[in-house]
């Protein structure tokens, strides 16, 4: 394989739904500044039906050029189609890294494509660099469970492949920019349409995924009761803030899975975290450590939560929440 | 119905250290078990022979030291197991990983169905199922949390962010489960010891599955590790807000008026 022929930055867009996910714009802006490094063009490639309005939306978000394939099989993610189209797309053009976030739809059309050509990837990635050097992208993601982090790398392959957790990068500001819409062909096949989707049972969640969320107030085993758990989504309301958990806490059934912070749930970077009744496990942290102001509340001094809060506060929480409550809802009404 | 399984050995707990000196891994002392939701793949594959009858076979690569984890696979009802060994094997990333995987799964020949578990504790990629799939050219469904056979159709449960979505495809195919699939048996001492007496581990190593060296393990890997560190998280300057059980809540209140949020 002739590295050099290899050139230009692509990120996968992945609509869902007729809409993008924000990890797509957030690995655009992670990309626009990893292709200006390398002078290279930003790709956005994009699969679906009457998705023009969205080739433009990647063009605000820094894509130079929007790869698209229309057709109406390709409103739903799948496996075959997917990979096919993109593979093929790559093989024809040659570029040097190939950026996916590591959703649902990116963790099972990542490998497969990377399979395909033979290339390398990383899993996960919670920050990416380049050398401009060599022009290897340094792809680091936690291992163990967060307990180690590992820089990976892909020397002799291309493109050089990464998935990356949602939340972690930054998109750019949305803004008017030039850029070239390229159609390319769907090109499917009766083959290609192995496994169909019947229906989707979708799960009533309220609330915003908690990526998005500016603010956050978490519970962990600390909480102590369903009950509980509620009074502190009281709390939550009258911060304006989503409700997180620890897995200790999913698994004790006093949160939904949807709400779990950390290694195996989701990874966050609210403006305000506050972590109640955590003891602060390193799996935990992972998911929540880029938190601009973290506030601790657990009634043991020691817990390593404290070591990454700005503010802590011993406490017993039965005492303190609904004190808190009623601090807030009184702080309110004097308004 | 042929069911494969394909289960990893992994360490135990999440725990390890680096060496000060060498910045290498220390896992000795570490207890292994078999990768939790490749637990929940072999239940499933269980169930579904015992419904539909049939053939289950587990495949590892890993050391030497992986037979204990199939052993217990064999243990609780699995009908033959297959220990992929070689020092040509070691240091494989996924894409090695899955090569060997899939060069073994085509040798056994015929087959109904491939399960895997979503993702390992230590490798913790998800990617050799679908990789499997993609060399062996079945259809794939990740993040299954229920399978349900009929006839040569599959379907299954697969979960998304905004839910689940209910999936079918046609046998043969590949699917990686999660562990809300089922609650795994565990095998009796009698059933291991049994398994130790009656039943047989076999070894395939490199020359056997006709794969050269420049394929499988580090040599086949496209991904090198290039820097390994642990990571630094603390700000170390936290605040202790303190008093009375008032003053901490007037305290705290204090504190997010002083930043404008609230
Ligand atoms: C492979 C793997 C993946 C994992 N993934 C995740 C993950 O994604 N997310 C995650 O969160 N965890 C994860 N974990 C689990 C993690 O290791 C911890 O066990 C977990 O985060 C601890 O949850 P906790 O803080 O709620 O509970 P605990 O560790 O039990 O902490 C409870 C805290 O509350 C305090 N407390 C108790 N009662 C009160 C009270 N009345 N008032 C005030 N404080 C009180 C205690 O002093 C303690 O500090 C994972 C583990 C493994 C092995
Ligand atoms: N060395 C291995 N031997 C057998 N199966 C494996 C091995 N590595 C991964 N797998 C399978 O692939 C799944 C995903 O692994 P991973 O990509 O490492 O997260 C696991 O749950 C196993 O079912």
């Amino acid at each position: 394989m002739s590295l050099n022929e290899y050139r230009g930055v692509w990120v996968f867009a992945e609509q869902n739904d007729g809409r993008l996910r924000r990890v797509s714009l957030e690995l655009l802006g992670k990309g626009r500044e990893l292709a200006d490094r390398l002078r290279v063009d930003l790709v956005a490639i994009l699969l679906g039906e009457d998705a023009g309005k969205l080739c433009t939306e990647l063009i605000d978000y820094g894509a130079d050029k929007v790869l698209w394939a229309d057709d109406p099989e390709l409103r739903c993610y799948r496996t075959d189609t997917y990979t096919k189209i993109i593979a093929s797309q790559i093989m024809e053009h040659k570029p040097e890294i190939l950026l996916v976030g590591a959703t649902y739809v990116g963790r099972d059309l990542a490998p497969r494509i990377a399979r395909r050509l033979g290339t390398g990837l990383s899993a996960d990635c919670t920050s990416l660099d380049i050398d401009e050097e060599t022009r290897l992208l340094q792809q680091t993601c936690p291992a163990f469970g967060g307990n180690l982090m590992v820089t990976i790398l892909t020397p002799k392959e291309r493109p050089q492949m990464a998935t990356v957790q949602p939340g972690v990068m930054q998109p750019l500001q949305k803004s008017t920019r030039k850029g070239e819409i390229i159609s390319i062909p769907a090109d499917i096949e009766h083959k290609d349409m192995r496994v169909s989707r019947l229906r989707v049972i979708e799960e009533t969640r309220r609330g915003i995924g908690l990526e998005q969320a500016e603010r956050i107030v978490s519970g962990g085993m600390g909480i102590g009761s369903v009950e509980n758990f509620k009074m502190l989504g009281k709390l939550a309301e009258l911060l304006g803030a989503e409700v997180g958990a620890t897995r200790n806490a999913v698994e004790a059934g006093w949160a939904s899975s949807d709400r779990m912070i950390g290694q195996t749930g989701k990874t966050v970077r609210p403006t305000l975290y506050i972590a109640c009744g955590i003891s602060g496990a390193i799996q935990h942290i992972v998911g929540m450590k880029d938190s601009e102001l973290t506030i601790a509340i657990s009634k043991d001094p020691k817990a390593p939560i404290f070591q990454i809060a700005d503010y802590g506060i011993v406490a017993d929480l039965h005492q303190l929440i609904p004190l808190l409550i009623q601090e807030l809802l009184r702080y309110k009404g004097a308004r | 119905m042929n069911i494969i399984v394909c289960l990893k050995q992994v360490p135990g707990t999440n725990d390890v250290r680096l060496d000060p000196e060498t910045g290498s891994l220390i896992r000795e002392g570490v207890p292994s078990i078999i990768n939790p939701e490749d637990r929940n793949a072999l239940e499933k594959a269980l169930l579904l022979r015992e419904e539909h009858g049939g053939n289950v076979v587990v495949i590892s690569m890993g050391p030497p030291q992986a037979e204990v984890a199939l052993r217990d696979a064999l243990a609780i009802g699995a009908d033959e197991a297959i220990l992929l060994c070689d020092k040509a094997f070691a240091g494989a990333d996924t894409l090695a990983t899955s090569f060997t995987l899939g060069s073994a799964i085509k040798k056994l020949g015929h087959f109904d169905l491939v399960l895997c578990g979503t993702k390992t504790l230590d490798g913790n990629t998800g990617q050799v199922g679908p990789q499997l799939a993609e060399l062996l050219d079945l259809p794939q469904i990740t993040y299954a949390r229920r399978v349900e056979i009929q006839g040569e159709i599959l379907k299954a449960e697969r979960v998304f962010e905004e839910g689940y979505e209910l999936m079918e495809t046609r046998l043969p195919a590949l699917v990686t489960v999660t562990r809300e699939i089922n609650e795994p048996r565990i095998p009796s001492i009698d059933q291991i010891m049994q398994s130790y007496r009656e039943k047989e581990v076999k070894t395939w190593g490199a020359a056997y599955l006709g794969l050269y060296e420049h394929s499988v393990g580090l040599d086949g890997s496209a991904t090198k590790m290039s820097k390994i560190y642990k990571p630094e998280f603390g700000k170390g300057k936290v605040e202790f807000i303190e008093g009375s059980m008032e003053d901490m809540a007037q305290g705290l209140l204090a504190k997010l008026k002083e930043r404008n949020l609230i």
